[in-house]
């Protein structure tokens, strides 16, 4: 096990290695420099700002400089914002996002794990079928669309909630449904499927042969055996917070690193862009890592025979 | 005599996308205390589906019982409510299933598999189940008990986990223990280990035992008495000796007939010819009459009844009413018969 | 046991069986082949079928749609900017709110003021404006409520033109541009489906195909792709290409093959070792035989339901990129950026957010229908 963590631990270093020399090289590519804001620098100025930022070094000196950087947190400095270290405009607008991601992550899943189970124990009821359509509808309607009914109808129109901004809990109701209903939506068909197959499984008759009643059945032989395999939509589900965080706090301009992304791309503030962007990776490649120790952890199938796989 | 278990005219039918699937279509048959009675057919006949039945845990909502009676120790099993049929599911009547592989919980301990039958049947705290578990594991033969208690199924194997499943089975002093096809899907010497161990315990606990086989061979070894299935009935039950020495039903000639033996190489092995009937329609009349070749015109529209052929030998064919030509078993299966009246004189 | 009923018995027929045909060998039913099956399966699925339905409504109409009145993608006119859907004959129906009047409700401090407040808002052409008092106040602020109703195309003497879907912020016609978009959207989720389709089989074919080293390679290439998220790429790479459907397809395709390979791959493997396919080499086809004849048939479903999902999540895609502001620009459309556009003017202009956003959900679920209906129609549990 602790052999098979290491080589993970590996192959991840691996990967950001690569996500970010890439990152480096097309951050070269691309046009501006913490000048293109300030154009009306004189000629001396502007070689004093670019000496500043080592930008008259040779590119493999940057490099090196900029991985230097990375591996210390440095992002670089924005090229809008007065030359805010990108590391700082991040870690300033983490705390929306978060509470963001994890409430609608936790309360999308919780929800869509009770439905998923109701609809798989009364297979093909009433509640099978709502849930289902719930599920469908879920899936496949954008979340920004969501976003768009909850603002105008609720806020807009009821004005029960606010429109738009960051305050207290209130502010952040309408965004978490908007955001959750894609996790709960993956949860409760994924759910629905596995508990399915995993009640109609031989060990589940075996239960019931023992004479357990049917609340232990499904909840102490079914639901564990039917919930494991969801770990593995959690990587699916991670992106879609992030992809979600950043069209929900723009929609409702929620001062969190999405919202911040959408900013840099119109202000063309790339090292902003590319600093959220490697923050993303990061983010994936540690969801994704602990995803798959997590389900070394708890299917005593994969704990035991662990690296070998 | 009193019967422990009475099968009455159980007829059961699976509603399906296609239409009505009649998997048992009056099943009739008795157990006697501490008796074991095999039940053989092939694929299909309706054994598993007979045998869910009695332990009532046919699927919902397709499987409808659609009459008969189940009598255990005189009460009907089938009036029973899911509560009731709970209290006596694992305690009165336990099952072991055909595939040991999946027939375990894969995130469950072993142990507590055990456990869970005898701390709901039998009041026990954890410690005295704990106690009971390991040495029902040490019963059933797997070395090392109070170590495997704390495993889980995956680091058994498939011979190991079917003796874990006897166990579970065994847990509360069943008084009727159903096996469904226990050894199907273990290795030949396995298998014979698995028979030995159920032989060895129903002698200890003397429960009665429902055994159910594709495996004739494996019956004269097990069983006292034998049922014959074919699409949903009995077509022929008797003693061993009765089914062995001197069947009268022609499937279950073809089933002696396919038996290989041990000096049956020379010579052909009589086959049924063709595939078991469409359960969705189920001929007219006797259902084996396509596949018979000694069917009689009476068969294409009338089913035959069940004759007598002595006190304890009942068999479904009209070969056998009196106004019948009288036909002989094919020779191979004669000379079958013979050669296992040799091996038991041997014995 | 059963009673023998003696007297019922026809004894005559209690004699050998004559046998007209080999009734034992009959098979019941004509046999149907696995294909045919599943297209029967899945035209019994209703709601897949009206998606078929109504994506190919959606495909004709994002060709002819744009054709279907007489304005342009791009012609601005600031005069008739935000007009609201009007629409002949449907305009009789209030509730529609094909009409083309604006409406909302207005606050101040009593009935005057809230008026006065709603004639500010629309243009001060009072009498074009309807006033309908719902809260008298009491005086306090903005304690009076109206709900005004103004009749835009009155006010602006055009009562004889139709925007049936109303205009944008620059007085372009929402519908022309509406299907425009959609379909700019349907070409990028086609074409990456159809990009990610060839390269995912082609690579997943190969590797599945030879095994041993070549497949070594391939999938630990494979697997240090799919380690850096899809977002990452897609994002880096609309910031390197010029916006626009190209960059969207190519930052797509880059991202959308693996799946697929991997699919692909795992398929091939199962299938290589099987009887009929080992039979077909020991009879000593070639190898494009092989997999022309035997594999790719059998792959074919599970790669036709794996793109069905992806056309999905490419247009999904694209909004996302077009409502961040890396997708398409305008003045060009597509479902995103008119989305985009939608939600600067949610408050006052809500019809500009509505329609493309029903659209865009329309086609999603649609699609995803579609495509559980495929996957269940190609389950042979689901058939027997
Ligand atoms: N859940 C079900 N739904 C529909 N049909 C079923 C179901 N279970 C069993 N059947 C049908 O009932 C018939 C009898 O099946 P059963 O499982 O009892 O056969 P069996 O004699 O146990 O065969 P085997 O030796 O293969 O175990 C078969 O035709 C089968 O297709
Ligand atoms: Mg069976």
């Amino acid at each position: 096990m602790f052999r098979y963590i290491l080589q993970r631990l590996f192959y991840m270093l691996i990967t950001l290695f690569i996500i970010a020399t890439v990152t480096f090289f097309m951050m070269k590519m691309l046009p501006g420099s913490p000048l293109s804001a300030e154009d009306k620098l004189s000629e001396e100025q502007k070689a004093i700002v670019l000496e500043k930022y080592g930008l008259n070094d040779p590119v493999p000196v940057q490099y090196l400089r900029y991985m230097g950087g990375l591996v210390k947190g440095d992002l670089g400095v924005s090229f809008a914002f007065d030359n805010t270290p990108v590391t700082k405009i991040l870690m300033d607008r983490m705390g929306p996002s978060l509470q963001l991601g994890f409430q609608s992550l936790l309360i999308g899943s919780f929800i869509g794990i009770i439905l998923g189970l109701i609809a798989a124990v009364f297979r093909n009821g009433a509640i099978d079928y709502t849930s289902t359509i719930i599920a469908v509808l879920g899936s496949s309607i954008p979340n920004f669309v969501f976003a768009g009914i909850l603002q105008y109808v609720f806020a807009v129109r009821l004005e029960w909630f606010p429109v738009a901004l960051w305050g207290g809990f209130e502010y952040s109701i309408l965004p978490t449904i908007a955001l959750m209903i894609f996790p709960m939506a993956t949860a409760a068909r994924f759910i629905r499927t596995e508990m399915v197959d995993v009640l109609n499984s031989n060990f589940i008759l075996t239960a019931r042969a023992k004479g357990i009643s049917e609340v232990g059945v499904v909840f102490k032989h079914g639901l564990r055996n039917g919930l494991i395999p969801l770990i593995t939509v959690i990587g699916p589900m991670a992106v879609s917070m992030m992809t979600g965080s950043m069209v929900i706090e723009q929609i409702f301009a929620i001062p969190g690193i999405g919202e911040q992304f959408v900013t840099s791309v119109t202000l063309n503030d790339y090292p902003t862009i590319m600093g959220t962007t490697l923050l993303f990776a990061f983010l994936f490649v540690v969801i994704i890592l602990i995803i798959d120790l997590l389900y070394g952890l708890i299917d005593p199938r994969i704990r035991v025979s662990g690296g070998n796989s | 005599m009193s019967k422990l278990l009475e099968v009455k005219d159980l007829k059961v039918s699976f509603n399906t996308y296609n239409g009505e699937v009649q998997a048992v279509r009056g099943v009739n048959f008795d157990l006697n205390k501490g008796e074991t009675l095999a039940i053989v057919g092939e694929s299909g006949s309706g054994k598993s589906v007979t045998s869910t039945t009695l332990m009532g845990l046919l699927p919902k909502p397709q499987g409808i019982i659609k009459s008969g009676q189940i009598l255990f120790e005189g009460e009907d099993l089938v009036k029973k409510s899911v509560k009731e049929m709970q209290k006596i599911r694992g305690n009165d009547i336990a099952m072991v299933f055909q595939d040991p592989m999946s027939s375990l919980n894969p995130t469950m301990k072993v142990g507590n598999q055990i456990m869970e039958g005898l701390i709901k049947h039998q009041n026990m705290n954890r410690a005295d189940a704990k106690k009971k578990a390991t040495e029902l594991l040490e019963l059933v033969g797997i070395p090392q008990p109070d170590v495997r208690m704390n495993q889980y199924p995956h680091q058994f194997s498939g011979g190991m986990r079917q003796r874990v499943v006897i166990a579970i089975a065994l847990a509360c002093n069943p008084k009727l223990l159903i096996a469904d096809e226990p050894t199907t899907a273990l290795d030949v010497t396995i298998q014979a280990q698995i028979l030995e161990l159920m032989k060895k315990i129903q002698k200890e606990t003397n429960s009665a035992l429902i055994f159910i086989t594709h495996d004739l061979g494996v019956v004269a070894n097990v069983a006292d008495r034998v049922a014959v299935m074919y699409a949903g009935k009995v077509v022929e039950v008797g003693t061993v000796d009765d089914i062995f020495y001197n069947p009268k039903h022609p499937y279950t000639w073809g089933l002696l007939g396919s038996m290989p033996t041990l000096d049956s190489a020379e010579e052909e092995l009589y086959a049924i010819p063709g595939s078991p009937p469409d359960m969705l329609n189920p001929p007219k009349g006797d259902a084996f009459a396509p596949r018979n070749k000694f069917a009689l015109e009476i068969d294409t529209v009338m089913e035959p009844p069940m004759f007598k052929v002595s006190d304890t030998h009942y068999a479904a064919t009209w070969l056998l009413h009196e106004d019948a030509p009288k036909i002989e078993p094919p020779e191979s299966v004669k000379r079958r018969m013979q050669g296992f009246s040799k091996m038991e004189g041997e014995q | 046991m059963a009673t023998n009923d003696q007297n019922k018995i026809p004894k005559e027929l209690l004699v050998p069986l004559v046998r007209k045909e080999d009734t034992s060998e009959k098979i019941s039913g004509p046999s149907r082949t696995f294909m045919q099956d599943a297209r029967r399966a899945f035209f019994k699925n209703k709601l897949a079928v009206i998606s078929v339905f109504l994506v190919v409504i959606i495909i004709l109409m994002s060709i002819f749609g744009p054709q279907m009145n007489e304005y342009g993608t791009d012609d601005q006119d600031l005069t008739r900017a935000k007009m609201p859907p009007h629409v002949p004959v449907l305009e009789k129906i209030s509730w529609l709110g094909l009409d083309g009047t604006l409406s909302g409700k207005y606050r101040g401090n009593d009935v005057e003021a809230a008026t006065a407040n709603a004639i500010a808002r629309y243009d001060n052409k009072e009498e074009f404006i309807d006033i309908k008092v719902v809260d008298e106040g009491d005086g306090s602020r903005n304690s009076a409520v109206v709900d005004a109703t103004y009749h835009i195309y009155d006010a602006k003497d055009m009562s004889d033109q139709y925007f049936w879907l109303g205009t944008d912020t620059l007085g372009r016609d929402q519908w022309t541009r509406l299907w425009e978009g959609t379909r700019v959207s349907l070409i990028i989720a086609f074409v990456a489906a159809v990009i990610g389709l060839v390269v995912g089989v082609a690579y997943g074919g190969i590797a599945g195909f030879y095994g041993g080293k070549v497949d070594n390679v391939m999938m630990r290439i494979i697997e240090i792709l799919v380690g850096i998220p899809n977002l990452v790429v897609v994002l880096l790479m609309m910031l390197v290409l010029q916006p626009g459907i190209t960059s969207i397809v190519v930052a797509l395709s880059i991202t959308g093959w693996t799946g697929m390979a991997r699919i692909v791959r795992g398929e091939v493997l199962k299938l290589k070792n099987q009887e009929f396919v080992l039979a077909a080499r020991t009879l000593g086809q070639s190898n494009g035989k092989v997999i022309m004849k035997h594999l790719l048939p059998n792959i074919s479903g599970i790669i036709i339901i794996n793109t069905m999902f992806t056309i999905p999540d490419a247009i999904f895609f694209e909004a996302f990129l077009s409502f961040i502001g890396l997708g398409i620009v305008p003045p060009d459309a597509s479902l995103g950026s008119l989305i985009n556009a939608g939600f600067d003017n949610l408050r006052l202009y809500p019809y500009l957010l509505v329609y493309p956003a029903v659209l865009i959900s329309l086609i999603m679920i649609a699609f995803n229908l579609i495509g559980d209906g495929l996957r269940d129609a190609f389950d042979p549990k689901m058939h027997k």
